[in-house]
C-alpha cells in the first residue's frame, strides 16, 4: 500500500506584473477589472508533471537544488496548497516538520503554546495532557516551560516546535531540511526519533541537501530540477546522478565567471592607451622591477592583466587527468597549466611563472621558470607551455591561477592575475592548503577496523 | 463547502484555546491584566456619563435619560462588531506563517477573533448591569432577557459573515483594511448608537435608509431590551435580521471557501 500517491502534480504559481502589484481595490472598482486582474499575467510552473508514489512504511528523500520545487511538493503532500493539476493522495495522519514552531505566540508560556500547538496538529486535549512531559523532556525545556515564548533563543523555540510536531505520532511524517535545529547532540536525537519512526513502520518524506542523510536514511529518493522529476530510485545512485550534475553546473559556472572576469580585464585593456606605447606596466604600476615572482601585495585578489603584450599569453587552460580542459578536479588528481603563448617578434628573455591562490588570497605555491633554472634563448611565434602538475595535492576549496611570462629582470610581458578559477573536490574533510602524501601506521596494539569507504 | 462547514464544529477545541491564547496574550504584561476587559468599557461609560451630564447637559427628551446609558447600550455591542471586522481584516496576514507553513484551517482565524470580541463583550456586560442597577432604571421583564441571547447570537452570525469575507478579501486587496476603519466610523453614525431611532420617524427617508442597516436593528434591539419600558416590540425586524445573517454567514463561509486555496501564495 501505498502511503504518499502523487499523479501528475502540476503546481502553477501565479506571477503578476507590476502592474497588478500596485493595483488596488479602489483601482480595480473603479476601472471594472476586478475580474480581469485576478488572472495572473504570467504564469509560473513551480513542479511539473511530478508523479512518485511513497510506499507505507518507508523514507523517501526529495533531492534537488535550491528553487527545484522539493519544498512546493513537500507543501502539496501536506496539503497546506493544491495542486494545479493531477491529485495527491495521503494515507493517515499527517505532521510537517516544515516550519517549526509556526503559530508560536510570543507573549504566552511554552507550555500554552505547546498546547495551543499540538492541538493544531490535530491531538485532542487528553493526547496531549498524556505526552506533554515526553514533549517538554525531548524538547530539554524543563526549566524554561512557564516562560513566554517571547524569551526564548532560536535553539530553544526550534526544538521545542520539533518536539510537538514528532510528539502527534503521526502516520506520515514531512521533514523539511529541519534537521539542523539545535546542538549536535539534539541532532542525534532527532535522527533517533526518526528511526524509531521506520522500526514502527511509519512513513516519511524527507526534503534535505544532506546528501549522506538521503544515502543512509532513506529506502528511495527523488530528484527535482526544476521542477521536474529528473530521477529515482535507489538513492545511492540518485545522489551520485546529482552530485555529477551539480558538478557539471558548477564547472559551466565557474567557466562563466572566467570568461567575465576575462572580457572586464579585456575591456580594461581596450580602454587603456595601447601597450606598445607604454612600455612600463599598465598596472600596477608600482610593481618593482626585478621582481622574479609575485610581490607581496599580489596577495590582494584583484584581477587583472598588464604588461606589454612583446611576449602574449593567448590561451589558458586546465587539463584534468580525463585530458579535458575543466575547472573542477579531484584532490590529488594530474592537472596540467596549458598556455599559449604567442610572440609577434622573437625574444630571447623570457620566464613563465604560475602562481595558486586561494580563497582567502593565500599564496597555495607560486614558481617560475627563471627560479627553476631553465634558462631562456628564444620564442618565437606561437608556442605551448605546459606546467604540469603529478598530483593536485590541495585541500577541497575553490583556487585562482595567476599566470604570466615576463622578463628575467622582470618587466612583465604578460600578467594574468586571478583570471582563472579552478574548485578542487575531496572526499576528505581535512583542514588547511595542502595536503601531503601521507598514510598512517598503527602499532599492532592499536585495533582499527577497516576505512568506512574502503 | 457544507463538509468544511460540519468540520468547522471540530475545531471547536482549537477555536477555545485560540481564543483563550488571544486573551491571556492580549493583557500579558500589564498590571491589571484581565481586568482591564472590565476597566475599558467602564472608564468608556464613565467619560461618556461625564461628558453628557457635567459638559453638556443634554437636551434630549426625558425617556433618554440617563441619556450615557442609553449611548452605551449601543456602544457595547458596537465595539465587538467593528473590533472584530477591524481585526479580521488583518487576521490572515498577521497569521500568514500559519497558513503558509502548517496545514491550518484559516477559517479558524477570523472566528477566533470574532469570538474573543464577543468574550470582551460579555466581559463588560456586568458593568452595564451595574449601572443599570445603579440607576434603578426601568426593570427588564424575563421576557425581554430571554431575547437578549438572541439579539446576541443573530450579532454573531452577522459579524462573523461579514468577518470571514472581509478577511478573505483583504488578502487579495491589501487597502480594504483602510477603507474599513473609514467606513466604520460612518457606519457608527449611521446607526441609531448616540441618538435615537425614534428622532428619525421625522425623517422619512433616512428612517428607510436606517432600516435597511443591519446594525440599526440590534441596536434598536439591544437599547429595547436594556434601555427602554415596555416588552420588546422589535422582535420580527430581528428575526428577520436573523434569517439575513444565517444567509450572509453561509455566503460569507462560501467566499472564505472558494478563496481559501489562495491564501497560501497571496498572504
Amino acid at each position: 500500500m501505498n502511503a504518499i500517491e502523487a499523479a501528475h502534480v502540476t503546481k502553477v504559481y501565479r506571477r503578476y506584473a507590476r502592474r497588478r502589484q500596485f493595483a488596488t481595490l479602489k483601482s480595480a472598482l473603479l476601472s471594472g477589472t476586478l475580474l480581469r486582474d485576478i488572472k495572473p499575467d504570467d504564469v509560473f510552473s513551480a513542479v511539473k508533471d511530478v508523479s512518485f508514489a511513497v510506499p507505507a512504511g518507508t523514507t523517501y528523500g526529495i533531492i534537488g537544488r535550491n528553487g527545484s520545487g522539493k519544498s512546493t511538493v513537500l507543501k502539496l503532500v501536506a496539503g497546506i496548497t493544491k495542486p494545479t493539476s493531477g491529485e495527491v493522495r495521503v494515507a493517515g495522519r499527517i505532521s510537517a516538520l516544515i516550519e517549526l514552531g509556526a503559530g508560536f505566540h510570543p507573549e504566552i508560556s511554552g507550555r500554552e503554546n505547546v498546547f495551543i500547538n499540538a492541538v493544531m496538529l490535530g491531538l485532542t486535549k487528553r493526547e496531549i495532557a498524556k505526552r506533554f512531559d515526553e514533549i517538554v523532556e525531548f524538547a530539554e525545556m524543563e526549566d524554561f516551560i512557564d516562560a513566554p515564548v517571547k524569551t526564548y533563543s532560536s535553539g530553544m523555540y526550534m526544538r521545542l516546535g520539533f518536539a510537538v510536531a514528532i510528539h502527534v505520532d503521526p502516520d506520515v511524517l514531512l521533514v523539511d531540511e529541519v534537521l539542523a535545529v539545535g546542538d549536535e547532540g539534539f541532532t542525534h536525537k532527532c535522527l533517533d526519533k526518526f528511526a524509531e519512526f521506520r522500526r514502527r513502520g511509519k512513513t516519511i518524506l524527507l526534503v534535505t541537501h544532506a546528501l549522506s542523510l538521503v544515502e543512509r536514511f532513506c529506502d528511495e529518493a527523488l530528484w527535482l530540477d526544476a521542477g521536474e522529476v529528473r530521477g529515482g530510485g535507489d538513492p545511492r545512485r540518485v545522489v551520485s546522478a546529482y552530485i555529477a550534475d551539480v558538478t557539471k553546473s558548477e564547472e559551466r559556472e565557474l567557466a562563466a565567471g572566467d570568461r567575465k572576469a576575462q572580457a572586464i580585464v579585456a575591456q580594461q585593456a581596450a580602454e587603456a592607451p595601447p601597450p606598445a606605447l607604454a612600455p612600463e606596466p599598465v598596472e600596477p604600476p608600482a610593481e618593482p622591477p626585478g621582481a622574479a615572482e609575485p610581490p607581496a601585495d599580489m596577495s590582494k585578489a584583484v584581477e587583472g592583466r598588464w604588461g606589454t603584450r612583446e611576449v602574449e599569453i593567448v590561451a589558458v587552460e586546465l587539463v584534468g587527468e580525463d585530458k579535458q580542459a575543466g575547472h573542477i578536479f579531484q584532490s590529488g588528481e594530474r592537472v596540467a597549466v596549458r598556455m599559449t603563448v604567442r610572440a609577434a617578434e622573437p625574444v630571447t628573455d623570457f620566464v613563465f611563472g604560475v602562481g595558486i591562490f586561494n580563497a582567502e588570497g593565500v599564496c597555495v605555491y607560486g614558481t617560475n621558470t627563471a627560479i627553476e633554472e631553465y634558462l631562456p634563448e628564444r620564442l618565437e611565434g606561437e608556442c605551448q607551455v605546459g606546467f604540469c602538475i603529478d598530483g593536485l595535492d590541495l585541500v577541497a576549496g575553490t583556487y585562482k591561477l595567476d599566470v604570466a611570462v615576463h622578463q628575467s629582470q622582470g618587466a612583465t610581458y604578460d600578467y594574468h592575475r586571478s583570471l582563472y578559477t579552478f574548485r578542487v573536490k575531496s572526499a576528505v574533510a581535512d583542514m588547511g592548503v595542502y595536503r601531503p602524501r601521507h598514510r598512517w601506521e598503527f602499532s599492532p596494539h592499536i585495533v582499527i577496523a577497516r576505512r568506512r569507504h574502503e | 463547502m457544507f463538509q468544511n462547514l460540519a468540520r468547522l464544529f471540530r475545531y471547536r477545541t482549537l477555536i477555545q484555546s485560540l481564543v483563550a491564547r488571544e486573551l491571556k496574550a492580549r493583557y500579558r504584561g500589564s498590571v491589571l491584566g484581565f481586568f482591564w476587559s472590565f476597566v475599558n468599557p467602564l472608564l468608556l461609560l464613565l467619560i461618556y456619563s461625564f461628558v453628557f451630564t457635567v459638559v453638556l447637559p443634554s437636551r434630549v427628551a426625558p425617556d433618554l435619560q440617563p441619556y450615557a446609558l442609553f449611548m452605551f447600550c449601543g456602544i457595547l455591542p458596537w465595539t465587538w462588531f467593528s473590533s472584530s471586522l477591524l481585526e479580521s481584516s488583518n487576521v490572515l496576514i498577521a497569521g500568514g506563517n500559519l497558513i503558509k507553513k502548517v496545514l491550518f484551517p484559516a477559517e479558524v482565524l477570523p472566528i477566533v477573533t470574532v469570538v474573543a470580541n464577543m468574550v470582551h463583550f460579555f466581559l463588560g456586560l456586568p458593568i452595564l448591569a451595574a449601572f443599570l442597577l445603579y440607576y434603578r432604571h426601568a426593570p427588564i421583564s424575563l421576557a425581554e432577557i430571554a431575547w437578549f441571547p438572541v439579539v446576541i447570537l443573530v450579532q454573531l452570525l452577522l459579524t462573523l459573515g461579514l468577518a470571514l469575507v472581509v478577511s478573505a478579501l483583504t488578502v487579495h486587496f491589501r487597502d480594504i483594511k483602510d477603507l474599513l476603519s473609514n467606513l466604520l466610523t460612518f457606519w457608527f453614525f449611521a446607526t441609531p448608537i448616540i441618538y435615537p431611532m425614534s428622532l428619525m420617524t421625522e425623517y422619512p427617508l433616512s428612517y428607510r435608509l436606517l432600516n435597511l442597516n443591519p446594525f440599526t436593528h440590534l441596536a434598536v434591539s439591544y437599547q429595547e431590551i436594556l434601555f427602554y419600558p415596555g416588552p420588546f416590540g422589535h422582535w420580527r425586524w430581528l428575526l428577520a435580521l436573523g434569517a439575513a445573517s444565517m444567509a450572509l454567514f453561509l455566503a460569507g463561509y462560501f467566499v472564505f471557501d472558494r478563496l481559501r486555496d489562495s491564501f497560501a501564495e497571496e498572504v
